[in-house]
């Protein structure tokens, strides 16, 4: 087991530092940061300052290993267009895409694995029936236009819900939570469905379909020939037995959701990350572009490795067979 | 109620099941009759394919879908059971009729302790407190011969061997004390070297307890070993049916004569070995007149064009028109 974890996570710097190269190299080669910095304005002595205090005039290996560095403390550089630090930036949108993130993955699991679970119980049933060729219509609909069909009905239709936004947020700290207004968490409700439906039909799909080959494993049949009662069969040895495999990719699916926010936040103006990103490609903002893959990255990175750490916990063979203990 | 000294602990009468398919209706068993006493093992015997494990899971009340039951009774203890749905049936199995599968390896669920596996079954049937169904798994290992049980019990399936496993599986059928079991070639799985052992210890725990056993296995020197009667199938019906020493030493139908003869017993040369020649036919293409009239070496005229006939529940031993040693 520490073997395995040490491995891990061995594997996981190794990773992140590519990636680390990949965003620098973006920052150092993609346009000219003397450019971006100094304008139309400048003497070669100017240019030649900065070179030096920004050190583009050491060599690569160096530059490299002092952006890590200053990228493992924090300091991702100067955003073009607002002219502050990019990880003030980021520290400021993080709480909007993480609480979206946060109700839309709740949604999404809670939804997922309760409705997959129902539709391999009652395979034949009618509503089971319905709700998977409904959960293709989840699967195939873009996101934009299911937020835009959303928005329709219950923003301008029925005028309940707003339409973009965060609605009223409170400031806790650094945070900053939309959890404890009213309006808050009206706004929260239509980008997190619209967040939560396409991972949410994922889960329900992939829990239906490992489920229903658990339930045709001998152990099930040998659990039903000992007489215990559906509910036990269904829930204490099949369910378990479905979620082993489950939980590594519902785990992927938080980093993807995050990821995937960007086209939710662009739908309804919601001033997360994505929303930021959108904006920095839209005006070039290369060190905003950069800090935001890398983070996307990381996270996936760290997801990947929780995750993986997770399912060692929940299958017992992999305790023992990997550790080679007995 | 009627007296329970004399009445079979299962009492099958003209058992039939039927899988409806797109292109007609398979029946996998047959109008099949037979009792087992209490403490009785019936071996039943025949090919892959015969309907074994089909019969047996007509009498637990696990048949996959769509195959059903078509006709006949099933007496357990003298109460009908073919008929019951739902909770019903369910609170028998485990209860009144365990249960051994064939391959301990997928038996048993992976995920939970053995212990927690023994506990659910018997707070399931009995009605324990978990303190005391946890002693009487403890014991339940001790008795099918899992050395350091009480140290074993909090172990998964995969901290044991196959054999072991399969002793655990034994130990889950029986804990609720059920006076059937069914076991569905409960050593095809294993090692040549623990298939010896398990028979035993099933053979002994049975016994012990006044268990009838239904024992299906294609293994003909097992049946020899283990059972008091012996029932052999064909193509889903009952082709021979009598005590071990009398079918095994004087078959009577000629398909129970070549099965014996394909089974390498110890005390029979290689020289003796013979196969019965081709294949048991599939259920969709059954032969006119006796099932097995194309593999027989005695075939005459009427078995082309007659069903074999009627193997009554208590009168004859084998379902031919002309039995082997009967001709003698
Ligand atoms: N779902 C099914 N559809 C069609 N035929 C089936 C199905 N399940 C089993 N059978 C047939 O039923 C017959 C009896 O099977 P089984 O009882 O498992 O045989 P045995 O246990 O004696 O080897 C076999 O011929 C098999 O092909
Ligand atoms: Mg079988």
């Amino acid at each position: 087991m520490l073997a395995y974890t040490i491995r891990r996570i061995l594997q996981s710097l190794l990773v992140l530092l590519v990636v680390g190269l990949v965003a620098f190299s973006m920052f150092r080669f993609v346009g000219d940061p003397i450019d971006n910095l100094l304008g139309q304005e400048r003497t070669d002595a100017d240019i030649e300052r900065l070179r030096e205090v920004l050190g583009l005039n050491d060599p690569f290996i160096v530059q490299y290993g002092n952006y890590l560095i200053g990228a493992f403390q924090g300091n991702l550089g100067i955003s073009y267009r607002q002219g502050r630090p990019v990880a003030e930036i980021l520290l400021e949108r993080a709480p909007a895409t993480l609480e979206l993130a946060f109700v839309s993955g709740i949604i999404a699991v809670v939804l997922g694995i309760a409705l997959g679970v129902y539709t391999a119980i009652r395979r034949d049933g009618i509503l089971a029936n319905v709700i998977m060729s409904a959960s293709l219509i989840g699967v195939s609909l873009p996101t934009f236009l299911i937020g835009i069909l959303l928005i329709y009905f219950f923003s301008v239709y029925l005028d309940l819900l707003p339409s973009f936004g965060r609605g009223q947020v409170v400031r806790i700290g650094g945070w900053s939570t939309g959890f404890l207004t009213s309006s808050g968490l009206k706004a929260l409700i239509l980008p997190s469905i619209t967040l939560a439906l396409f991972q949410m039909t994922l889960i329900m799909r992939l829990v239906r379909a490992e489920m229903l080959e658990v339930l045709r494993q001998d152990y099930i049949r040998f659990a039903r020939a000992r007489g215990l009662n559906e509910r036990a069969v269904n829930f204490r040895h099949a369910l378990k037995n479905t979620l082993v495999p489950v939980v590594t990719i519902i785990g992927m699916q938080f980093g993807s959701i995050i990821a995937f926010a960007i086209i939710t936040e662009t739908v309804f103006q919601w001033p997360g990350l994505g929303l930021l990103f959108i904006n920095a490609i839209q005006f070039v903002d290369i060190p905003v572009m950069a800090a935001y893959l890398m983070m996307i990255s990381v996270m996936f990175v760290f997801i990947n490795l929780i995750v993986d750490m997770l399912y060692f916990a929940i299958d017992p063979r992999l305790r023992v067979d990997r550790s080679g203990a007995h | 109620m009627k007296d329970l000294q004399t009445e079979p602990t299962l009492s099958i009468r003209n058992l039939t099941v039927d899988i409806p398919t797109r292109h007609g209706i398979l029946r996998p068993v047959d109008q099949v009759s037979y009792d087992i006493q209490p403490g009785e093992i019936l071996g039943v015997v025949g090919e892959s394919g015969a309907g074994k494990s089909m019969a047996g899971n007509a009498v637990i009340g696990l048949l996959n879908r769509p195959a059903h039951i078509a006709g006949g009774e099933i007496w357990l203890g003298g109460t009908r059971i073919d008929a019951l749905k739902g909770d019903a049936m369910r609170r028998l199995r485990g209860k009144k009729i365990g249960m051994v599968f064939q391959d301990p390896l997928t038996s048993l669920n992976p995920l939970l302790q053995i212990g927690d596996q023994l506990v659910e079954t018997m707070t399931a049937h009995l009605d324990i407190s978990m303190s005391e169904a946890r002693k009487r798994a403890i014991q339940a290992l001790e008795e099918v011969g899992i050395p350091a049980a009480a140290a074993r019990i909090d172990s998964y399936p995969h901290e044991f061997s196959g054999g072991m496993r399969q002793r655990v599986v034994i130990a889950l059928a029986l804990c609720a004390e059920p006076s059937l079991v069914i076991a569905d070639e409960p050593t095809t799985a294993l090692d040549v070297s623990v298939q010896a052992q398990i028979i035993a210890l099933l053979k002994r725990l049975c016994r012990e307890r006044g268990t009838a056993v239904m024992l299906i296995t294609h293994d003909m020197g097992v049946i020899a070993e283990t059972a008091d009667r012996v029932a052999v199938m064909y193509a889903g019906r009952l082709a021979e049916i009598g005590p071990v020493r009398d079918v095994l030493t004087a078959p009577h139908h000629p398909y129970t004569r070549g099965l014996m003869g394909a089974t390498p017993l110890a005390s029979q040369g290689k020289a003796r070995l013979h196969q019965i020649p081709g294949a048991m036919p599939r259920l969709d293409a059954l032969p006119d007149g006796c099932a097995f009239h194309p593999r027989c070496d005695c075939v005459q005229g009427k078995c082309r064009q007659n069903p074999a006939p009627d193997l009554a529940a208590d009168a004859g031993r084998s379902a031919c028109w002309y039995p082997v040693g009967a001709l003698v």
